[in-house]
C-alpha cells in the first residue's frame, strides 16, 4: 500500500475543520440550551407546587388569587383541538397521498403536490385569522352554535394546515413501495382499489403512521391558531363549541405579558413548556424512528 | 357493487381529499383579500401604528421584518453551511458523537417554535440581559430554522458526485481546497434554495417573537438593538383588537406578508430550476 496521507500536517486544514465543527456544535448547544432553559425553572416551580397537584389538578388560574396550578384544563384543551385536527388531517391527507401516488400521472403529480404543499407554507397567524373570521361564522351559518372563540374552528383549520404534512410524508412512503409488489397483485387479478388499499397502504404503513404522529406532534405544538381562534380561558370540557385554552396559547399569552423574572407566574411558563416539550419530543423520536425503519426495508 | 363502480367511487373520494385542501386554500385567500384589499394602500406601508385604524400603518413592523430577514441570512447561512460541510465532508459517521449530532438536528427540526421562544426569553432576553430587542428576535429565529438549512445544505452537498472530489484530490488539492473550490460552488443552488425557503418560514413566525416581547407599540423605525415588533406580530396585535376595522387592517397586512413570502418562494424556485445541475 502506498502512503496516501500527507507527510506534513497542514494547520489550515485543522483550523477549518475546527471552525466547521464549532458550527455543527451550535445545534447541540441549542438542544442543551432548551433543556436547561425549560427544566431548571420548571424544577424550581415543582419545589413550590407539587408535581402531583400540577398533573392532576382540574383548576388552572395561576394569575389570580387564590392561584391554582392544575394543568389538566390546558392539556385537555390541547388534546381536544389535536383530536379535531387529526380527524381532518389524517383521512384527507392520506386520501390525497393515495391519489398522488397511485392515480396521478407523474406530470400531474409534479403540479398537484407542490400546489398542495403551499398550504403548509402559509404562516400560522394567517390560519388563525382564517379560523376566526371565516370558519367560525361559517359554522354559525351552518347552525352550529359556537362561541366566538371555540375549539372546533381552531381544530378544523389546524387540520387543513396539517393535511400536506400527512400527504407529503405518506406519499413518500408509498412511492418507496417497489413496483414489483403492485405488478404481482395486478397479475393475480387485483383491481386498482385492491392494490392501493391492500398492497401499497399496508407496505407503507410505518411511513403513514410516522406522518400521523408528526402531524399530532405539530398540532400539539401549534401556537397561533389556538391563541387567536380557540381562546385564552382554561376550560376542562369536551364540548368543542366552547372557548378553551391550549398549553401553547397559555405560554404565548403569559410570555407576551410582562411577568417579573423569578415569580411563580414566570415559572409556570417553563413548567407548561417542559410538559409540552416532553410530549412532542416523545412523539418526534417515535416518528423519526419509524421513518428510518421503513427507509431501510426496501433499499 | 360492480368493480368499476367501486373503483370510480374510491377515486372520487381520493380526489375529494385533494379538493378539500384546494377549496380551503381558495377560501382562505378570498377571505383575506376580500377583507384586506380596501385597506391595502400606501398608508399601511408608510405609517406607524395608531389607535385610529384610518391612519394606522405597519411601517415599523415591515422594516423590522426586513432587518430580521437580513440578519437571519447573515447568521444562518454560514452556520448552516458550515455544519453541513462538517457533517458531509469531515465527520466520521461511525463515531457516536457524529451520529448523536445527526439525531439531534432531526429532533430540533421538530421542536415547536414556541419552545424556541421560551429559550429566547430565558437566555437572550433575561439571562444575558440582551433585552427585548430585534437582535434577540433574529438570533432566536436563526436557531429555529438552522436545522432546515443544515438539512437542505447537506442534501445539496451530497448531490455533488464523488468523482468531482476525487478529481480535485488527484490534482493534489487538500480537503479544504476541494471543499471551497469544487464542492461548495457545485452545491450553491441547492443551498440558496434551502436558505431562502428557511427565510420565508422564519419571517412568517409569530409565536417565538411574542415570547421575546415583540408584542408592543412601536411608532418609530426599528434599530437592531432597540425594541421592535415584526409584521406577523403586528397582524396578531390587530386581530385581537375589538374594533372590526383593525381586523380588516390585519387582513391587509396579511396580504403584504403573503406577497413577501410569494416573492421569496418564487426566487427559490427560479434558482432551483435554472441553476441546479442534474449529475
Amino acid at each position: 500500500m502506498p502512503q496516501l496521507r500527507a507527510k506534513r500536517r497542514r494547520i489550515g486544514e485543522d483550523v477549518i475543520k475546527g471552525v466547521l465543527a464549532v458550527c455543527a456544535l451550535i445545534s447541540v448547544a441549542t438542544t442543551v440550551g432548551i433543556v436547561v432553559a425549560l427544566f431548571v425553572p420548571a424544577f424550581e416551580f415543582f419545589q413550590e407546587i407539587s408535581i402531583v397537584d400540577f398533573l392532576t389538578g382540574k383548576d388552572w388560574s395561576p394569575l389570580f388569587e387564590p392561584a391554582h396550578f392544575g394543568v389538566l384544563p390546558l392539556i385537555g384543551g390541547t388534546l381536544l383541538v389535536t383530536a379535531i385536527a387529526s380527524a381532518v388531517a389524517m383521512p384527507f391527507g392520506l386520501g390525497a397521498a393515495i391519489y398522488l401516488s397511485e392515480y396521478a400521472s407523474p406530470r400531474l403529480r409534479g403540479i398537484l403536490k407542490p400546489a398542495f404543499e403551499t398550504l403548509a407554507g402559509i404562516p400560522t397567524i394567517v390560519f388563525g385569522y382564517f379560523a376566526l373570521t371565516f370558519m367560525t361564522p361559517l359554522l354559525r351559518d351552518l347552525g352550529i352554535q359556537v362561541d366566538i372563540f371555540n375549539t372546533l374552528s381552531a381544530g378544523l383549520v389546524m387540520g387543513v394546515m396539517l393535511m400536506p404534512t400527512v400527504a407529503s410524508l405518506s406519499e413518500d412512503a408509498m412511492g418507496a413501495v417497489p413496483c414489483d409488489l403492485r405488478d404481482g397483485a395486478y397479475a393475480l387479478g387485483s383491481t386498482k382499489v385492491q392494490v392501493a388499499t391492500r398492497i401499497v397502504v399496508p407496505a407503507a404503513v410505518s411511513g403513514i403512521v410516522a406522518s400521523f404522529v408528526l402531524a399530532i406532534s405539530r398540532a400539539v405544538g401549534e401556537t397561533m391558531i389556538v391563541l387567536v381562534a380557540m381562546g385564552q380561558q382554561p376550560n376542562l370540557t369536551f364540548d368543542p363549541r366552547e372557548a378553551a385554552e391550549a398549553m401553547t396559547a397559555f405560554i404565548a399569552a403569559t410570555g407576551a405579558g410582562d411577568v417579573p423574572t423569578g415569580s411563580i407566574e414566570y415559572k409556570t411558563i417553563f413548567a407548561v413548556g417542559a410538559t409540552l416539550f416532553v410530549l412532542t419530543l416523545v412523539m418526534n423520536v417515535f416518528a423519526i424512528r419509524l421513518v428510518r425503519k421503513y427507509r431501510e426495508v426496501y433499499e | 357493487m360492480s368493480r368499476a363502480l367501486k373503483g370510480g367511487l374510491f377515486k372520487g373520494l381520493l380526489l375529494l381529499s385533494l379538493l378539500v385542501g384546494f377549496l380551503m386554500l381558495a377560501a382562505l385567500l378570498v377571505d383575506v383579500f376580500k377583507d384586506g384589499l380596501p385597506y391595502l394602500d400606501l398608508t399601511l406601508l408608510t405609517n406607524p401604528p395608531s389607535s385610529d385604524p384610518a391612519i394606522a400603518g405597519a411601517r415599523p413592523a415591515i422594516l423590522a421584518t426586513i432587518y430580521i430577514g437580513i440578519l437571519l441570512l447573515l447568521f444562518v447561512v454560514p452556520i448552516g453551511v458550515g455544519s453541513a460541510v462538517y457533517l458531509e465532508e469531515y465527520a466520521d459517521k461511525t463515531r457516536w458523537y457524529n451520529k448523536l449530532l445527526e439525531i439531534n438536528i432531526q429532533n430540533l427540526a421538530a421542536v415547536p417554535s414556541i419552545v424556541y421562544g421560551i429559550l429566547g426569553l430565558a437566555f437572550l432576553v433575561r439571562g444575558i440581559g440582551l433585552g427585548r430587542v430585534l437582535l434577540a428576535g433574529a438570533m432566536i429565529l436563526t436557531l429555529l430554522v438552522l436545522p432546515t438549512v443544515i438539512i437542505a445544505s447537506r442534501e445539496a452537498i451530497r448531490a455533488v458526485p464523488d468523482s468531482i472530489r476525487q478529481c480535485a484530490y488527484a490534482r493534489g488539492a487538500t480537503q479544504r481546497q476541494d471543499g471551497r473550490r469544487q464542492v461548495l460552488p457545485a452545491a450553491i443552488p441547492g443551498i440558496a434554495t434551502g436558505s431562502i425557503l428557511a427565510l420565508s418560514r422564519a419571517i412568517g413566525e409569530t409565536a417565538p417573537l411574542l415570547m421575546i416581547g415583540a408584542l408592543t407599540y412601536i411608532s418609530f423605525d426599528p434599530t437592531i438593538l432597540g425594541a421592535f415588533t415584526a409584521l406577523p406580530v403586528q397582524i396578531y396585535n390587530w386581530i385581537r383588537q375589538p374594533q372590526e376595522e383593525f381586523k380588516l387592517l390585519a387582513a391587509a397586512a396579511i396580504i403584504v406578508l403573503l406577497v413577501i413570502m410569494l416573492v421569496l418562494n418564487s426566487v427559490a424556485i427560479v434558482i432551483r430550476n435554472r441553476y441546479q445541475k442534474r449529475w
